[in-house]
């Protein structure tokens, strides 16, 4: 029996609460077989050490347009006083009495931020973006933040290297280590 | 003067703490004698009714309502409804609206009370176009339909589901002057039935390495949290029916990700897609989002189950109390390590404590109703709650939590709560 085998038989029993030896018992199995294509398609999150971004680039100077058009109406200019969440600035802040949470100050992984905008942003037309102006507003955002140059290239090589300021101000309560870069 | 022998008798062998606590009991053994007097007092002011007898009400003269094929609360009723119906600047689906905790008893929220948060709205999903898939590392990536999903066995199980942001607003400096559900209604319990997770990663073969997965919903926001794959595997259900009929739009319709005791925004609605991963996905909301910062600056991350809370939800801000006489208080009480095993009342702001009695069912991750009689002698005074699971772990007081934590967590306030009662009959929240 080979080990995926054993853990796939071990799961049963662990379902069903049976003993050592028990069969495992006969599920309805209706679930019709995923192509590689249909997942790829469905599948868009994205890894803290990069596995599933796409190809595509951006710079922050493009990425400012993209953001002057679509983000700056709900989060304001460069990032501050708009109406929703404050998007730049803060570090520094979070052991205050007045903490500033923003991309900046507080948000442990860069890919979390190409992640978030692609899967739901602008609010009011999310997946509208190609994967390039993502990539071009992460690197705004970054860049505002003073985490990233001007120039610099954002890409699925670069962002999982980019190293967020407040990544190693957080705990992990759930008993495991993330292996991440 | 001194009061009638009966009432005599009743105060020094029925008070089990300070002010007018009563035993929990007392209700249940005086049933027929000195408590059912007609001194207890509704909470909502009576008004006496135009046409009882001995003249025949207008109702018992005509014909009633017809038949109708969908029932809805009585219109009377109309003004007890979600509140505090807050969405993001600029948009109309980001946001939440709270159960009115003081205007129900029991522990079955109806479900169209049923808090809400959502990213982006609720999205008009169509069963029949709806689909789940489960791939990542399993040896056999599957895409389950609706209606096969409902052709597997099912589990049926009552269980809070509390928001980890509810009661935030209790870290403010100031306490809130909101009604007991505008604070604390990030919490509803229902009947959930459907098909344990389990089942179908097994069917997928998951890998043995894979320690997480990801759930992701199929609203406008992909609303995205990674799960324990031990949690995926424990009690995870991917839940179709709440209360007994097919799930709400606004709780996940047609299917959900239901993880007892954890909180909230994890049971993803709307599931769409389980990728079975080795590590966190570490998505926005379970990064800049749902952790919880400490004072000196660090924050916690992955604090999944929420902590052992209760609340008294009669009286509460919200409603008044009616004059002095003897009341029965009524709260929530519940954990997400287990199952509640006592809720001590205080009716002397936390100097003595009694027990209350805990209705029937109790159940693990579940809310459970507390109960005790309470004699009110009009005077002001601050009542609390404290309620503790079978893990032995208490509620705090809002001092300890906050010196443990700091103000600025936002979520997973647990607080010992206190209201004060003013001798005009009006409740408030106070830090007491």
């Amino acid at each position: 029996m080979s080990t995926r085998e054993a853990f796939i038989l071990a799961s049963l029993v662990l379902a069903w609460g049976g003993c050592a030896g028990t069969t495992a018992p006969e599920t309805p199995n209706l679930g019709r077989a995923a192509t590689p294509a249909e997942v790829a398609g469905w599948d868009i999150s994205i890894a803290p050490d990069g596995r599933g971004l796409p190809s595509g680039r951006g710079t922050s100077a493009e990425g400012a347009l993209v953001y002057a058009q679509k983000c700056q109406a709900c989060h304001g200019e460069k990032g501050v006083n708009g109406p929703n969440d404050r998007l730049v600035g803060g570090q520094g802040t979070l052991g205050s009495k007045t903490p500033v949470r923003t991309v900046g100050s507080y948000w442990p992984y860069a890919t979390t931020v190409f992640d978030y905008v692609r899967r739901a942003m602008p609010f009011a037309q999310p997946h509208s973006l190609t994967d390039s102006e993502v990539y071009a507003v992460t690197a705004y955002l970054l860049n505002l933040n003073g985490i990233i140059g001007e120039q610099d290239v954002m890409s699925s090589d670069s962002l999982p290297k980019v190293k967020m300021p407040n990544r190693d101000n957080f705990i992990l309560v759930y008993p495991w280590k993330p292996r991440v870069p | 003067m001194r009061p009638p022998r009966r009432e005599r008798r009743l105060n020094e062998t029925r008070e089990a703490a300070g002010n007018g606590l009563l035993d929990r009991r007392a209700f249940l053994a005086e049933s027929a004698g000195a408590l059912a007097t007609g001194a207890f007092m509704a909470f909502a002011p009576g008004e006496a009714g135009a046409a009882g007898p001995p003249e025949t009400p207008t109702e018992m003269k005509v014909s009633g309502a017809p038949l109708s094929a969908y029932g809805a609360p009585a219109t009377f009723e109309r003004e007890v409804t979600r509140t505090l119906i807050r969405s993001q600047p600029g948009t109309t689906g980001a946001g939440a609206s709270r159960t009115p905790l003081e205007a129900l008893e029991g522990i079955i929220t109806p479900s169209g009370l049923h808090f809400e948060r959502h990213h982006n709205g609720v999205p008009a999903i169509d069963p029949a176009q709806h689909q789940l898939l489960i791939h990542g590392m399993v040896a056999r990536p599957l895409i389950f339909t609706v209606a096969s999903l409902l052709r597997y066995p099912m589990v049926s199980r009552i269980h809070f589901l509390e928001c980890s942001g509810n009661s935030g607003v209790m870290y403010g400096a100031t306490p809130p002057a909101l009604t007991c559900g505008q604070t604390h209604g990030l919490v509803s319990c229902s009947e959930w039935t459907g098909v344990p997770l389990r089942l179908l990663l097994a069917e997928a073969s998951a890998d043995s390495r894979a320690e997480w997965i990801l759930a992701e919903g199929a609203d406008a926001a992909a609303m995205s949290r990674s799960v324990p794959m031990a949690k995926a595997m424990d009690d995870a259900m991917l839940a179709l029916y709440q209360n007994g009929e097919r799930l709400r739009p606004e709780n996940g319709y047609p299917v959900r990700l239901f993880l007892p005791g954890y909180e909230g925004n994890m049971s993803v609605k709307w599931l769409r897609r389980i990728k079975v991963t080795d590590t966190p996905t570490m998505t926005k909301d379970e990064t800049s989002k749902y952790t919880d910062l400490q004072a000196d600056g660090k924050a916690l991350m992955f604090t999944y189950p929420m902590e052992v809370k209760s609340v008294i939800t009669r009286p509460a801000p919200g409603l008044r109390m009616t004059g002095p006489g003897l009341y029965e208080l009524s709260g929530i009480a519940w954990s997400g390590r287990g199952k509640i095993r006592k809720v001590e009342v205080s009716a002397d702001s936390g100097r003595t404590w009694a027990e209350a009695a805990l209705s029937a069912p109790v159940l693990a991750y579940a809310l459970a109703r507390f109960r005790i009689p309470w004699k009110w002698n009009g005077a002001a005074t601050v009542l609390k709650s404290r309620a503790t699971d079978d893990a032995g772990r208490v509620q705090p007081t809002r001092d300890e939590l906050i010196a443990q934590h700091g103000a600025n967590v936002i979520y997973h306030y647990h607080a010992i709560q206190a209201w004060r009662v003013e001798s005009s009959g009006e409740v408030k929240n106070v830090y007491a």
